[in-house]
């Protein structure tokens, strides 16, 4: 794993290519393309861009009223002003009546770093997971970020797209997976314990296995890139497996994957559970990767935080 | 439609939102009989639309950003052909798809849901973009209430309507002057509409008398280039319906049997 490349890049990326195989789709942002990276779609095909301005809301709205036309609107914002500014926009008007818009929120979680708690978002999967019909989605990697681009064009109806700032290793060999929606991929076999990540924590699970390999312990690691709706066949086999399970994710603890799992295994199987996230904490500025160490997101402190199950 | 067609469809809408809501033991009345020749206006002489196929692709559009008026729309669709006026029996009811407010996955002809207010006008410029965008001449409509333009999202709907040059678009407010708490100046005055909606960019059209057919007729037919259309009507909430005019009370009020027989004499053609 020596390539480092955020999702966000991922996703600036994919779209260029998407719009040139699809004409249905256009891409919509509210003053944040060189963040966000819809920059490079707006400078290679300016055509099928619109930059809506600082009004998250009403950029929804225009995704709803385009959608009814029959285009396919990615709206590109920060997490926080995606899920959160824009929450009752995407309820009412896009999951409400179903329609084909594709949310696609950077900056997710507190690797955000520097700029602080008010712009880590840690609630938004639990926002956009509670919602009937909708589609949530956080790639690994960037790899992962690409492939869900293309995928969820595809899909009809509304899909909550959860994207990073921090750029973080390209998976390589095989742990490269196909991507269908809805199906977990399980990147490490194992039989003592079952770690459920998405997102960045994919890749802190995978380390955090490797230190717990040298304890004498066997963890499978489980990508579950699509939190709604949820692989339960798949949490349900490694949790009968493995008779443990932790959940591990940038993002509270309350709501997010760690309850999708719980709802999945509640009053089905008998198994020893942990949510590893953030404790019912705002984040803080700092460097990401400090900034995950404090929130104990980082593979040494999963490792020891899995030891205890 | 000549003005006679058209005012007989305008009573005939009255009548239904009073059933409606009188059936239904619920609704609002009031706002919706204030925007009763608005609405009868645009659907039977604007809007390209196939009620037997209300999801033609080519068809013009119409978004109710003040949802709460659904038993108008009901009524204006039903007189258009869209659905049967025996799905009056189930508006508000368990199944029914006439929903409280309108439901672009139930009702025939509705292509927004709408009810929370401030987003429909955001929808409609969509929609407005979306022709643009596809090369299309395909109109887009869409009904806003005065209290309804307290939402800080109307305006940044309005702003990003001038920025994109739409003249496929048309704003209509039904500036009845009253909204739940009471009225307008009363909750959080509005200030000089005309005069905001000129500096946001629209060709302004404003109506002294809302309810007028040849004055509405004027106004939907101008033709403006290059920027949005708004069109400003003074209106009567509960028009027609005497003891309901003008009277806060009726916003979200059903009328009762006494109440809708008397209502309905008064509606008489």
């Amino acid at each position: 794993m020596s390539e480092k490349k955020a999702t966000r890049q991922a996703y600036g990326e994919a779209l260029i290519e998407l719009v040139e195989k699809n004409d249905k789709v256009v891409v919509l942002d509210a003053d944040l393309a060189n963040a966000t990276q819809t920059c490079k779609l707006a400078k290679a095909h300016p055509e099928k861009f619109y930059n809506c301005g600082i009004a998250e809301g009403n950029m929804m709205d225009i995704g709803a009223g385009l959608s009814t036309m029959g285009l396919i609107p990615f709206c590109s914002t920060f997490a926080m002003f995606a899920a959160g500014r824009a929450y009752e926009q995407i309820r009412n008007s896009i999951a409400y009546p179903h329609f084909n818009v594709k949310i696609c929120a950077t900056h997710a979680g507190v690797s955000v770093g520097e700029d602080g708690g008010s712009h880590q978002c840690i609630e938004d999967i639990a926002l956009m997971r509670v919602i009937p019909g909708m589609t949530v989605i956080c790639p690994a990697d960037a790899n992962e970020a690409k492939a869900a681009v293309n995928a969820i064009a595809e899909l009809d109806g509304p899909v909550y797209l959860r994207l990073a700032r921090l750029a973080t290793p390209v998976f390589e060999g095989d742990m490269i997976k196909p991507f269908t929606i809805g199906k977990a991929n399980v990147l490490r076999e194992g039989k003592d314990v079952a770690l459920f990540a998405t997102g960045l924590m994919v890749n802190e699970a995978l380390e955090a296995a490797r230190l717990l390999e040298a304890d004498g312990m066997d963890a499978a690691v489980i990508n579950v890139h699509t939190i709604k709706p949820i692989d339960a066949e798949c949490v349900t086999r490694y949790a009968e497996k493995c008779g443990k399970v932790v959940t591990i994710e940038e993002h509270s603890v309350i709501g997010g994957l760690g309850d999708a799992v719980a709802d999945v295994l509640m009053g089905k199987v008998n198994c020893r559970f942990r949510k590893i996230g953030v404790n019912d904490r705002f984040g803080q500025s700092g460097k990401a990767a400090d900034v995950l160490r404090e929130y104990g997101l980082t593979a040494d402190q999963i490792a020891e935080a899995v030891k205890k199950v | 439609m000549t003005t006679t067609e058209l005012s007989k469809v305008c009573l005939q809408v009255r009548r239904d939102i009073i059933n409606m809501t009188a059936n239904a033991g619920s609704g609002h009345p009031g706002g919706s009989l204030s925007c009763v020749e608005l609405m009868t206006s645009v659907f039977f002489n604007h809007m390209r639309v196939d009620p037997g196929n209300p999801k033609w692709e080519d068809r013009d559009r119409f978004v109710l950003s003040k949802g709460h008026a659904a038993p108008c729309y009901y009524a204006v669709l039903a007189a258009k052909g869209f659905f049967s006026r025996d799905e009056y029996a189930n508006f508000r009811q368990l199944h029914g798809i006439l929903q409280g407010h309108p439901d672009a996955k139930k009702v025939p002809g509705v292509d927004a849901s709408t009810g929370s207010l401030g987003q429909g006008v955001s929808i409609a410029v969509g929609m407005a973009l979306g022709a643009k965008h596809l090369g299309k001449d395909t109109k887009v409509f869409v009904l806003a209430g005065d209290g309804e333009s307290q939402e800080g999202q109307i305006w940044e709907a309005y702003m990003a309507a001038a920025h994109y040059q739409l003249d496929n678009l048309t704003v209509m407010i039904d500036n009845n002057g009253l909204q739940i708490d009471g009225t307008n100046d009363e909750v959080m005055s509005l200030g000089d509409l005309p005069a905001k909606l000129r500096a946001f960019g629209f060709e302004v059209f404003e109506l002294a008398d809302g309810h007028d057919l040849d004055a509405i007729e004027a106004a939907l037919s101008a033709t403006v280039v290059g920027k949005p259309k708004a069109i400003l009507a003074h209106t009567v909430k509960g028009k027609g319906v005497s003891f309901m005019e003008n009277q806060v009370g009726w916003h979200g009020k059903a009328p009762n049997e006494e109440q809708r027989a008397q209502a309905l004499e008064e509606l008489e053609g």
